[in-house]
């Protein structure tokens, strides 16, 4: 449909693409609808994703994974979040937000112990980061973690944990000291006493997505449970999220993507007037717009992927490509929705869904407007934040 | 037991397909490729024959273009152990009988027991492979198997006919040629994908096969022309007043089909 491209992939990405996409089509899909008008989170979705090793596409090989890269991950989430968005965070959160942070952060143990079930999907996991009063400003959390016999004792509750419904292991930040940014340390958690998964928080879109809020009362987590050093759990949370907003775009093109290919096709067969819809201007621009627009945030998002890859600097590359690809898919929906007329606004059709589902692309591992303060102080420097 | 499994890459059933008018050959070169869908179910049933351990290795043999090794993959993808690619300029333009005649070759090479074919090509479609294989090779062949069990040097097939199923037990070594009712591929894992990179894919020309009358010289058959075929004509439009069945009649029976 997008006519001859250049694909910037390189085989072996093109090869997961085609897996994702044959999976994603045949077996995400049809079943989308269901999940989603249901509430359901399909956790056997999910476990054919892990059989196929989609769950393990960044861990490394040692452990089980596939060993790849973030331009392979972005790949199978644009792919799957094309079917359905609310199985594909699950699997961004996963892979990009907990098996990522294990990998780069923990120690040869954690690594050894935690990885081979994360990369295989035997287990399941999470990051906690948000609160309820520290969301863009996550340096002002207030769940505590403080020494007590050689352990540590959590105290404290976490909002909006994409997968906590079902995740057996959490990534979880809590304040080990002073107030402000050097005080906060990360920890791994696993499901048990002491760790209370509240109710499913009813949500506009990703209707097929668990989010939740997590309660800590007392949870005693060894010393082993450190994740990176005391004091250092902001900048894994930040740096996690460097490559975590990248999977995101990925994301928010593969729904802008669907709804491009739903409107295309409607255009191209509802009749008005005595003839398709899509031979009107009207019909014709607003699709034009989104499909260049879509070559440009794809490639824009393969682009701060692969500077993610080299191991060069990608914040700001990655805050641009949220930031353009979110709104692409906020607005890719809106003309899906416009182009199907009554159709798009039911909830029959997918249109309506993919509306719903587009919003949060701008609001979650950083809002638009954090991505522009990234951008804006890589620009500025010092003078963005009132320095010389 | 070896198993070898006839696959081919085939254009995207989705994408348009473009004849070149010159040489009136298919356009190879253009366009997406795939593993014909069809023979995924005869890789499928090798890799299951192996796992049940009736067969300890599974070779794709194939013709076709040098990139062709990017579609085959797939294949090695899904649990294959390796592939032999016939690959020539002097093989271009071969007809069914050269075709047969390579893969006889190839196949040779290989040394296979049991050779697998899907049931057809999308882009062929002719369906006769595994005939012209098994005679050229001298082998008992069997085409259209919905089910296959391979014991002690016998397989087994349920054969599909118009009049119903036929259940046959033959000696090995043999060709057969499987229907999509046989299994239901599996897709390949992400391991599998990183896996089939480092698995044997031999390239090899005619000559080093010893392969004679294929390619456009070996050809029996010509392409004389290509034409895109006529539009379908409007049929007769029924307008059902009461008279609709009787309208219906008159018709079939004007076309002698009553």
């Amino acid at each position: 449909m997008c006519g001859v491209m250049l694909d910037p992939l390189f085989d072996t990405h093109r090869e997961v693409r085609a897996l994702a996409r044959e999976v994603a089509q045949a077996e995400i899909a049809p079943r989308a609808e269901g999940w989603n008008a249901r509430r359901e989170v399909p956790l056997d979705a999910i476990a054919q994703l892990a059989e196929l090793g989609l769950l393990g596409v960044t861990a490394p090989e040692e452990y089980g994974g596939a060993g790849l890269d973030v331009t392979a991950l972005c790949v199978v989430v644009e792919e799957i979040a094309r079917a359905d968005v609310g199985v594909s965070v699950a699997i961004a959160a996963h892979s990009g937000l907990t098996v990522g942070p294990i990998v780069r952060f923990g120690t040869a143990e954690q690594r050894e112990q935690l990885l081979p079930d994360l990369a295989s999907g035997r287990r399941l996991g999470a990051y906690a980061l948000s609160e309820s009063d520290a969301g863009s400003d996550p340096a002002s959390m207030r769940t505590t973690a403080r020494r007590e016999d050689g352990s540590w004792v959590m105290d404290g509750a976490k909002m909006w944990i994409t997968n906590g419904g079902f995740a057996d292991l959490f990534v979880v930040f809590a304040r080990t000291g002073e107030t402000g940014p050097r005080g906060i340390s990360a920890f791994i958690a696993e499901r048990g006493p002491g760790l209370n998964v509240g109710r499913e928080i009813p949500k506009m879109g990703l209707h097929s997505s668990s989010t939740v809020e997590l309660a800590f009362d007392g949870l005693r987590l060894d010393a082993d449970r450190l994740l990176g050093e005391e004091g250092g759990g902001l900048a894994i949370a930040l740096s996690t999220l460097d490559s975590g907003r990248i999977v995101v775009a990925a994301q928010a093109c593969g729904i802008a993507g669907a709804a491009l290919e739903l409107s295309v096709e409607y255009a191209s067969e509802r009749s008005a007037f005595g003839g398709p819809i899509g031979r009107f201007q009207g019909v014709q621009f607003p699709l034009a717009d989104i499909a260049a627009r879509l070559d440009a945030a794809r490639l824009l998002t393969l682009h701060a992927a692969s500077l993610a890859d080299a191991g060069l600097p990608h914040s700001a590359p990655g805050a641009k490509a949220k930031l353009v690809s979110s709104r692409l898919a906020v607005d890719a929906a809106d003309v899906a929705v416009q182009t199907l007329g009554g159709y798009g606004y039911s909830a029959e059709f997918p249109a309506e869904r993919l509306y719903r589902d587009a919003k949060i692309t701008e609001i979650y591992e950083g809002t638009s407007q954090i991505q522009r303060l990234v951008i804006a102080r890589d620009l500025l420097g010092d003078a963005a934040r009132g320095g010389t | 037991m070896k198993i070898a499994v006839c696959a081919k890459e085939v254009p995207d059933t989705t994408a348009e397909k473009r004849i070149d008018p010159d040489t009136g050959r298919l356009d190879r070169e253009s366009g997406d490729k795939m593993l014909n869908e069809f023979d995924k179910y005869a890789v499928e049933q090798a890799i299951r024959l192996k796992e049940a351990g009736a067969a300890e290795e599974v070779v794709l043999v194939s013709m076709g273009p040098a990139k062709a090794t990017d579609s085959l993959r797939q294949g090695l993808a899904m649990g294959a152990d390796g592939l032999l690619l016939v690959s020539d300029d002097g093989l271009a333009g071969s007809d069914y009988l050269g075709t047969a005649r390579a893969l006889a070759k190839a196949l040779e090479d290989v040394g296979a027991e049991l050779v697998l074919f899907g049931a057809e090509s999308t882009d062929g479609r002719g369906g006769v492979m595994a005939a012209a294989v098994g005679e050229l090779m001298q082998r008992v062949w069997v085409t259209s198997a919905n089910t296959l069990a391979v014991e002690g040097g016998n397989a087994t097939v349920d054969r599909q006919t118009d009049e119903g199923v036929d259940t046959v037990t033959f000696a090995l070594p043999a060709v057969v040629s499987v229907t999509k009712a046989i299994n239901e591929p599996r897709y390949p894992s992400l391991k599998g994908i990183m896996g089939a990179k480092k698995k044997p894919q031999e390239v090899k020309g005619a000559g080093d096969l010893g392969i004679e009358g294929a390619g456009e010289a070996g050809a029996g058959t010509k392409v004389l022309g290509i034409e895109t075929p006529p539009p379908r004509e409007t049929g007769v439009k029924v307008k059902d007043e009461g008279d609709g069945a009787q309208q219906i009649l008159d018709f079939l029976i004007e076309k002698k089909i009553l």
